[in-house]
């Protein structure tokens, strides 16, 4: 019997021929992740557990993200990052983006794969359940607490269960108007969101084989909000020429075999896909955007680890070039370097940064998690009343973005950029 | 550890989430420095939609309610260890749900700060807000002041880990680590 992708990747972790669905197993990560807001919690169970002089694992594989709090008067947020940046300095961690400063990056899950951390076949865990993400590169990546991530950050080492397979197969050419976060919309309404608890989320077919990396990203990011432990998608070309770009580094490129047993194979046509969204609130509550156009907004938001991406503006701005927006549009590139790509990248002519500006769009705020998750009182696009928000973003449960009383709709960005245009969900095929 | 924990019981439904288990603008809150771990503790389910009562009353440091009841995929959503850790903080022992998020149970485990026990039986629609409970780990029974007994998914290896007070204490004590 044959391993799957997820079951190989651990395998080799562990130091093993081979594993199985349901095998607790010792594995070595490659690497750890951690942020201003779990950062500052781990470094102290770190300290309190290895000892005050404690040494990391391997400073080259800690790699310290300030992301989430930053453009805040908040003291204490303040203080998070610099315990981040003293324990940094400490420890001599080569990867610190340290806020305030030209090494400075922003969102975590876009930071690691531009800065070449993603790489096929590798482990790696993070403090931060989006940590998903970095399946998009063919490895195996989930989200950790504090605890478990202090023992990572120590031993370099965790016990994991080793998920069972749920695979996705998507098969042809995606429609006009219909982009990744529709298909991860899609599957998790189609599960929904404890329908891959436990589970490994892994995606194939040729459709997913034509996304580029970007989209892959948004599929991955997501498998969270379905339970699942990690979101996969097999290294190939595609991989190879966005990693072999950023890292030289080595690695191993593997893939499932082809009797390998999974729990339960789903098949899209991708010819059958339209632009979804997922209503208030539950990122499972899904909807086909034609079918909501009664569907009032007060609020569009492009941003996140999920929507904030430099292919997400450019799709955005596809729809709002030459057009006014109704509501209040919030921009929030995820990275530094996705905020240079809005003064960088043309469409007709203009930088995506003009045709926002033209379009009516509140000015792009610096590059952080910003209000994607609410945060403090005085995070920019935070909902603070009632508002309606649409929003490129990953979650819509209660309060995710701030008040109790705001209601988030999650969207594509070409069909977020709709929206804004009319002030109710849209269609974005009705601007293409 | 004492194996029976009794006491008032608070009942939440399906998917509560970390964000309404603890919302993100306490997250400046860092679990390790005691006095911000008790903070936490006071905002424990603050999150929860207007209608349900405070888990923590105003003023109050501590829970009135040892026991939460919740329905499936409880703790769903982000990875943040301040969800358990608020919950542990603000004197709650056990959550007792149809079902966990994976990362949720995991932190449960690792800090040790309470006990996510599986119940079979879908408690959170037969059970309100205030009822007094015994929770007996040992058996793995819930029993309603009435002298109802239900049984509960035995916890496994995961109780030693809780028992002894988390992933380190754990591993210290069956000598994984020194």
């Amino acid at each position: 019997m044959g391993m799957t992708i997820t079951e190989k990747i651990l395998a080799r972790a562990a130091g093993r021929p081979s594993v199985r669905a349901g095998d607790n197993v010792w594995v070595q990560a490659d690497i750890l992740m951690t942020h201003d807001v779990c950062g500052p919690g781990t470094i102290g169970i770190f300290q309190k557990e290895f000892g005050a002089k404690a040494r990391v694992w391997n400073s080259e594989r800690v790699i310290l993200t300030p992301d989430h709090y930053i453009f805040t008067a908040d003291a204490k947020c303040h203080r998070n990052v610099e315990i981040c940046r003293a324990f940094a300095a400490e420890q001599a961690l080569p990867y610190f983006y340290d806020p305030g400063t030209p090494s400075y990056s922003g969102v975590c899950h876009v930071t690691l794969p531009q800065k070449g951390h993603c790489r096929p076949g590798e482990v790696l865990f993070g403090t931060d359940s989006h940590t998903c993400t970095y399946g998009a590169f063919g490895a195996f990546a989930t989200g950790i607490g504090n605890t478990d991530a202090a023992f990572v950050m120590g031993t370099g080492r965790l016990l994991v269960k080793v998920p069972a397979t749920l695979r996705f197969v998507v098969d042809g050419g995606l429609p006009k108007g219909v982009m990744g976060k529709d298909i991860i919309l899609r599957v998790i309404g189609d599960i929904g969101v404890d329908g891959g608890t436990y589970r490994a989320l892994e995606f194939c077919g040729s459709t997913i084989r034509g996304l580029p990396m970007s989209e892959r990203i948004t599929i991955c990011n997501m498998a969270i909000e379905a339970g699942g432990k990690n979101g996969i998608i097999a290294a190939d070309k595609t991989t190879l020429e966005y990693v072999r770009a950023r890292t030289d580094k080595p690695f191993t490129c593997v893939d499932s075999d082809p009797d390998a047993e999974v729990l339960s194979e789903r098949r899209y046509r991708a010819e059958e896909l339209v632009p979804y969204v997922a209503l208030p609130h539950s990122p499972d509550n899904l909807a086909k955007a034609s079918d909501c156009g009664d569907v009032r907004i007060d609020r569009a938001y492009v941003g996140s680890c999920t929507g904030g991406k430099t292919e997400d503006f450019i799709a955005a701005a596809s729809i709002l070039r030459g057009r006014k927006v109704c509501v209040d549009t919030y921009l929030v590139p995820a990275t530094t370097e996705v905020a240079a790509d809005l003064q960088r990248e043309t469409i007709g002519g203009k930088t995506l940064a003009q045709i926002f500006q033209e379009a009516g769009c509140i000015e792009p705020a610096p590059p952080s998690c910003a209000a994607c998750l609410g945060g403090p009182l005085d995070t920019f696009g935070r909902a603070n009343g009632s508002e309606v928000v649409i929003s490129t973003t990953n979650r819509n449960f209660p309060g995710r973005m701030g008040s109790k009383a705001a209601s988030v709709i999650l969207a594509s960005p070409l069909t977020t950029a709709a929206s804004a245009l009319t002030g109710r969900i849209t269609d974005p095929r009705e601007f293409m | 550890m004492a194996q029976r924990i009794r006491g008032n019981v608070f009942v939440v439904g399906d998917n509560i989430d970390t964000d309404q288990i603890i919302p993100a603008q306490y997250l400046n809150l860092v679990p390790t420095i005691p006095e911000e771990y008790a903070k936490l503790g006071t905002y424990a389910l603050s999150g929860l939609p207007d209608g349900y009562p405070r888990l923590v009353p105003e003023g109050a440091a501590k829970s009135p309610y040892v026991i939460v009841v919740a329905g499936r995929n409880f703790g769903c959503g982000s990875s943040r260890e301040h969800a358990p850790v608020s919950l542990g903080a603000a004197g709650v022992r056990a959550v007792v749900a149809e079902s966990y998020a994976r990362i949720f149970f995991r932190n449960c485990m690792a800090t040790g700060e309470l006990y996510p026990v599986e119940s079979p039986k879908r408690l959170c629609d037969l059970l309100k807000t205030g009822d007094e409970v015994t929770l007996d780990l040992e058996a793995g029974t819930l029993t309603t002041a009435a002298g109802a007994t239900y049984p509960l998914q035995p916890l496994g290896d995961a109780k030693d880990v809780i028992d002894a007070g988390g992933l380190f204490a754990f591993a210290r004590k069956s000598g994984m680590i020194r």
